[in-house]
């Protein structure tokens, strides 16, 4: 409210505006304007986005079932976060799928577009939408799959009897060490096909003539890509290093339909925690501190990604 | 200098948003425990003038779908007064949606809560549940559902103390957990008798392990499946009366007795035996069911909820029993259906008695059963549309009548369920020891003891 009036007051008349511009300030409508043009988005962005997260940092601030009324806990909900083992260990979790889904799928993703880039191969298109094409599955179809491939009698285990590897079934998704990295590969073959088509619209702009250049001076296809495609390509990591990972911090979907955080709690995550604890439990105090600690860490995370792509530019 | 006005804009957004939350969460909400209205109880719809009840319910899968469909026509057919909007969700849809509907303007007028604190305990603390008791008498809903069924809605006035108190809601539907055999594989490896004690029992799980066949059908991946079978065990280890002070989460229980410890133990055997499947906390529980539906394994521990999709698939194969006693009478963990409850705020509650009162009926356990549900209410006297229905209905009827029902081990506390499925995961997996176990869950149970006071 204070935006508009403010605004407001400060309109100069069409006189006034006259005599500024004459008065050699900058080109163009006074900046107090130009607030008004952006108040509508302000409004709605502060309406769906500024007052639900300031409501979620004020929740965490106290004990809440969501039903009666709730207690005053002052920062005890973060100490829980901080303190539990079990809750640190989700946000270990997650930084272990951040392998899974951002540095994995960004690598393979790489060797992908540099050779779909270098050779001439037929129909890329065809193998770009292909790649591409767990993107446009949902992601709950995408875990009830794979869940079924990890089963016990799934066809991961028929896989590896095939090729002789019988002793190495399980089932991959109840078994303590196996159960985190399974549900991670379910995300590195999400990825790597967003990754690889990012990385491919960077590689197609780069000028052909520093290949030939690079050509003639002797480099061989290992020196042109650490020597060309790598640095060329740093926005498009960037890109798809920010997407990435956000999308592994932000991970519910895939263990609430795989694992539910199980066996015991070896694949629980930060964001299955708040479901869980403001929709199962009625600890809605708790979940928002939880909310509000991955909010950060997600904000610093992707802000130190963008920083350290964005130096020397 | 371009970041500076947008780090002022985010601050001043965040103060002001922070500004218009000041309320402390929950205070819109009715709270506290409302006053029980009083005065004469209308008990006869069509004398109650035009009124709209909107209900939401979660029946609507199979069987459950057409009993609430066929009783709400009957319904609307003899009291056509009464408009009845029904609003259907999932299970977890409605788990989700009903606290928030609950705390606003226009809850709903009569909807499913579920029992445990996390739901109707939840709802009753925060005053928006209506104290059904007055209709009881009137309705005489005490003679229709023996206590054993209705401490599984009752709660304090506070909310604090589960099992006994007012009565917040009535369940259409038992559940109860037994013992499902496929007859065949029993029959292969020589058994011709269910047995009929524990102890045999367990001589036929080695008997069917000796055969070359899987003696049971466990699928331990959704967390929670372990639950009925441990619960199975420790009611023929532990004293009925402990096992309802644990389960209700009431003062007074304690986990890390010898009894519990030798149901841990006993699940602990079974597994170094090889009785349960393998790989048990991989396998899922519908995949478990659907294998053992096919001919997998001898037994499955499970709820009367499979009666139907078992039935159809395995036809005279498959029979239900409760699980054999240990001492002299069954102990078996069950309960209720999901119970139908009222809003405190609703402006209808006589209509929302009469309409509960009439899909709880005798005329409405005829129709449930019809419909291959297991009625709560005079459960031998209903005549089931299978043989593995009939199993159920005697197995059930038998529970209610020598009140032998234990409650679901979750319900105690909020977090119960997540506490007891990690655990029982880990036990399962031999990452615990049973008295590591049994230590975790005496820690969720005692903390939540000591807070509730």
């Amino acid at each position: 409210m204070t935006d508009t009036t403010t605004a407001a007051r400060s309109r100069p008349s069409a006189p006034e505006r006259a005599r500024r511009r004459r008065g050699g300030g900058p080109p163009g409508e006074p900046r107090n304007v130009a607030w008004l043009y952006l108040l509508p988005a302000l409004l709605v962005y502060a309406a769906f986005l500024l007052y639900p997260l300031g409501r979620a940092v004020q929740i965490s601030l106290y004990d809440w079932n969501g039903n009666t009324l709730a207690t005053w806990a002052g920062l005890d909900n973060y100490v829980e976060v901080v303190g539990d083992p079990a809750l640190r260990a989700s946000f270990g979790h997650a930084l272990v799928l951040i392998v899974f889904y951002a540095v994995l799928p960004v690598l393979v993703g790489l060797v992908l577009a540099a050779i779909l880039s270098r050779a001439e191969v037929r129909g890329l298109a065809f193998f770009r939408t292909v790649v591409f094409l767990p993107q446009v599955v949902a992601m709950v179809v995408i875990a009830v799959a794979w869940r079924r491939m990890y089963a016990p009698a799934g066809s991961v285990n028929d896989l590896l009897g095939a090729i002789g590897l019988g002793g190495l079934a399980r089932g991959w998704l109840g078994d303590y060490t196996a159960a985190l990295p399974a549900v991670g590969l379910i995300g590195t073959w999400f990825e790597i096909g967003l990754v690889t088509v990012l990385l491919l619209a960077g590689t197609g702009k780069i000028a052909t003539e520093l290949y030939e250049a690079a050509r003639l001076d002797g480099a061989g296809p290992v020196r042109e890509f650490l020597s060309i495609t790598l640095p060329a390509l740093r926005g498009e990591i960037a890109v798809a290093l920010t997407l990435t990972v956000i999308a592994a911090l932000r991970t519910f979907d895939l263990v609430y339909v795989t694992t539910r955080g199980g066996p015991g709690t070896s694949t629980s995550v930060p964001s299955y925690e708040v479901y869980n604890r403001a929709f199962q439990q009625g600890r809605v105090g708790s979940a928002a501190a939880i909310a509000v600690v991955l909010t950060i860490l997600i904000f610093a995370i992707s802000f130190g990604i963008t920083r350290i792509a964005d130096r020397d530019r | 200098m371009r970041r500076r006005p947008t780090t002022h804009l985010i601050a001043a957004g965040m103060l002001g948003a922070l500004a218009l939350t000041a309320c402390t969460p929950g205070s819109t909400t009715g709270t506290g425990a409302t006053d029980q209205p009083s005065g004469a109880v209308e008990t006869d719809p069509a004398a109650m003038g035009k009124v709209t009840l909107t209900v939401w319910d979660q029946e609507v899968r199979g069987g459950q779908a057409a009993q609430i469909e066929e009783l709400n026509k009957e319904f609307q057919a003899k009291y056509p007064n009464i408009t009845l909007k029904r609003v259907t969700r999932s299970f977890d849809d409605l788990k989700t949606t009903l606290g928030l509907a609950l705390s606003g303007n226009n809850p709903p007028d009569v909807f499913q809560a579920n029992n445990g604190r996390p739901d109707m305990g939840k709802f009753v603390q925060a005053g928006q549940l209506l104290p059904l008791d007055r209709y009881a008498e009137a309705y005489r809903w005490t003679e229709r559902y023996p206590e054993s069924v209705r401490k599984y809605s009752s709660y304090s006035s506070d909310g604090k103390t589960f099992g006994t108190g007012n009565l917040y809601g009535l369940p259409q539907v038992g559940e109860v957990v037994g013992i499902y055999a496929n007859k065949a594989v029993l029959a292969k490896a020589g058994i011709t008798d269910m047995p009929t004690t524990w102890a045999d029992f367990e001589a036929s799980l080695a008997k069917v392990k000796t055969a070359g066949q899987l003696p049971l059908v466990l699928g331990n991946l959704d967390k929670w499946p372990a639950i009925h079978v441990f619960g199975t065990v420790q009611a023929q280890t532990t004293p009925a009366e402990e096992i309802r002070t644990l389960g209700f989460g009431q003062k007074g229980g304690s986990w890390t007795t010898p009894e519990n410890q030798k149901a841990a133990q006993t699940l602990v055997d079974w597994v170094d035996k090889g009785y349960f499947s393998p790989d048990v906390n991989g396998l899922g529980y519908d995949p478990a069911w659907q294998q053992f539906s096919k001919g997998t394994g001898a037994y499955l521990i499970a709820g009367t909820w499979l009666q139907a999709d078992l039935g159809k698939a395995m036809g005279d194969d498959v029979t239900f029993v409760l699980p054999p006693p240990a001492g002299s009478t069954p102990v078996a963990t069950g309960g209720t259906g999901i119970p139908w409850a009222v809003s405190s705020r609703t402006k209808h509650p006589d209509a929302a008695a009469a309409y509960i009162d009439f899909i709880t009926d005798e005329h409405a356990m005829a129709v449930l059963a019809k419909t291959e549900n297991l009625p709560v209410a005079d459960t031998a006297d209903q005549k089931a549309p299978s043989a593995l229905g009939q199993d159920v209905f005697t197995a059930f009827g038998t529970a209610v009548k020598d009140d032998s029902l234990v409650p679901y081990l979750d319900y105690a506390t909020p977090t119960m369920s997540d506490t007891l499925g990690a655990a029982l995961q880990d036990l399962l997996a031999k990452k615990a020891t049973p008295q590591q176990f049994l230590d975790t869950v005496q820690k969720d149970y005692g903390d939540f003891v000591a807070q509730n006071g």
